[in-house]
């Protein structure tokens, strides 16, 4: 249910003053934001508005050059990312948190099967049973809407639209609460897209997963996202409650960006 | 009767940035009250601001000065500066809206887009979906389509399943945008009748009705938006 019903009212990743830049370039400026259990936040912006190197620090995934980002375990304690032992980020990649490629080739393993793809996170936290881990993978299959009778097949042999969805899976089996999302609609068709919006929407709700989504596609970040932060140049430029931030944008570039959606 | 809505000096304008900055002042000065168990009607021409109101209400639309309080789990929450999760906690559990146009989520069945906010408040799937059920039925959408997505419904068929949608939950201030504009007679009887009953159970209701006929079977007190006016 709702995160303050949780008595989750402390945030569960927290940016604070987080900059990155490459030598005289900054990719991004002074992000500061606090994200909440069960909470989606959207970041968009045109491609190198810094979005992706945003996601990255925030995942643990590239050092910032200044500035922090904190994490609460699952013991309650807000840790920084910078701080942490091997054994503590291997359970945030592995268990804890779920990253989804805008390619799935690049969050996939093309050659073994599809139930190994969502099994192997499973036994990478310790599961042995291979039935168990078997039905479980299965079961994940038919959540993301993939034919069970895929299931010994390899992801190379699947649709775009597929591979996405098992990608879904594979890092929504160990129960995370929180997902970073690369463009996870990019390059699908829109057919494909609504079929795998509609499907990120309700297995975030059903989860009360905490989920950071990275789009240039402000139907993407109005369909799943509470909450929006528009950058440009490295910067966060607006920042509120999706709708609000879509359907009364306040800075000229969002304005712009608003006004550049094609009617449906 | 408690206060629900309270709206201290509110003032919105839009500063249209890709029209070199024109500044388009909305209201000014928006003061009135909402009581539990009425329903007040915001009058005035199209572009007065009616509907811009609403949305500051909702926190659709931000509220450039004033106050927007609304009574959310025992005390005042001034909507103008809460939160964003703050706002989303209103909306869940005390502020409803009902919109003119259903924005559709593709794929959704017309039965599930009804009995989300009773899930998202805790009701079970199946509870929900009777109450839904019931809803769809007296607002004559007829059985067959429950199962369907409402974007391949008319627009007189998707408002009232907008309309179901809203009235679904017990939200104690529900806000009304032209909730009978594409309605026929016999759907517009109903509706009145579920403000009726929403009145009966205490909701504070604020709506908008260009319909004289509605606007004199519902409202209990009609409040100018044109007083509010703001010139530039």
């Amino acid at each position: 249910m709702a995160a303050t019903e949780n008595g989750a009212d402390q945030p569960l990743l927290v940016a604070d003053g987080l900059a990155k830049s490459y030598g005289r370039l900054a990719a991004c400026r002074d992000i500061s934001f606090s994200l909440y259990p069960g909470e989606v936040l959207a970041i968009v912006g045109e491609s190198g508005s810094g979005k992706s190197t945003l996601l990255q620090m925030l995942s643990a995934q590239l050092a910032p050059t200044s500035g922090r980002v904190s994490y609460r375990m699952r013991d309650g304690v807000l840790r920084d990312l910078a701080c942490l032992g091997e054994a503590e980020r291997r359970f945030l990649f592995r268990t804890d948190w779920g990253y989804v490629h805008q390619d799935p080739a690049q969050g996939l393993r093309m050659a073994v099967s599809a139930g190994a793809n969502v099994g192997e996170r499973l036994m990478a936290v310790g599961w042995n049973n291979y039935g168990r881990i078997r039905d479980t993978a299965s079961s994940w299959l038919q959540r993301v809407e993939i034919d069970v009778e895929r299931i010994d097949d390899a992801p190379r042999t699947y649709s775009g639209g597929m591979r996405q969805r098992l990608q879904i899976a594979r890092n929504l089996v160990t129960e995370p609460r929180l997902v970073f999302m690369d463009e996870p609609t990019g390059g699908l068709d829109v057919s494909v897209q609504a079929r795998l919006l509609d499907l990120m929407r309700s297995l975030v709700n059903e989860l009360g997963l905490a989920a950071v989504v990275v789009t240039h596609d402000l139907a993407v970040a109005r369909l799943l996202s509470h909450r929006v932060m528009v950058m440009k140049q490295g910067r966060v430029i607006e920042t509120g409650l999706t709708d609000q931030v879509l359907d009364d944008p306040r800075e000229p570039y969002t304005q712009l960006l608003v006004s550049s959606i094609l009617p449906p | 009767m408690t206060v629900m809505i309270e709206i201290e000096k509110a003032e919105k304008s839009f500063t249209m940035h890709l029209q070199g900055g024109v500044k388009l002042p909305v209201v000014r000065g928006v003061s009135f009250q909402v009581n539990s168990g009425e329903c007040v009607v915001l009058s005035g021409p199209s572009g007065a601001g009616k509907s811009s109101i609403l949305k500051m209400i909702f926190g659709n639309y931000r509220c450039d000065g004033g106050q927007i309080g609304v009574r959310h789990q025992g005390a005042i929450l001034d909507v103008a500066k809460a939160e964003p999760r703050t706002v989303l906690n209103a909306r869940r559990d005390t502020i409803g809206y009902v919109s003119q146009f259903l924005r559709a989520v593709p794929r959704v069945p017309a039965l599930d887009v009804v009995a989300e906010p009773l899930l998202a408040a805790g009701v079970s799937r199946e509870q929900a979906r009777e109450q839904a059920g019931r809803l769809l039925r007296r607002l004559n959408i007829p059985e067959r389509l429950w199962a369907l997505p409402p974007s391949t419904f008319s627009g007189g068929e998707q408002q009232r399943v907008n309309i179901a949608r809203g009235f679904i939950s017990k939200l104690p201030v529900l806000l009304l945008d032209e909730p009978t504009a594409s309605l026929d007679a016999a759907n517009r009887a109903v509706v009145v009748d579920l403000i009726d009953a929403k009145k009966r159970a205490g909701v504070a209701m604020l709506a908008i009705v260009h319909d004289d006929e509605i606007r004199h079977a519902i409202a209990d007190r009609i409040v100018d938006v044109t007083t509010f006016a703001a010139t530039a």
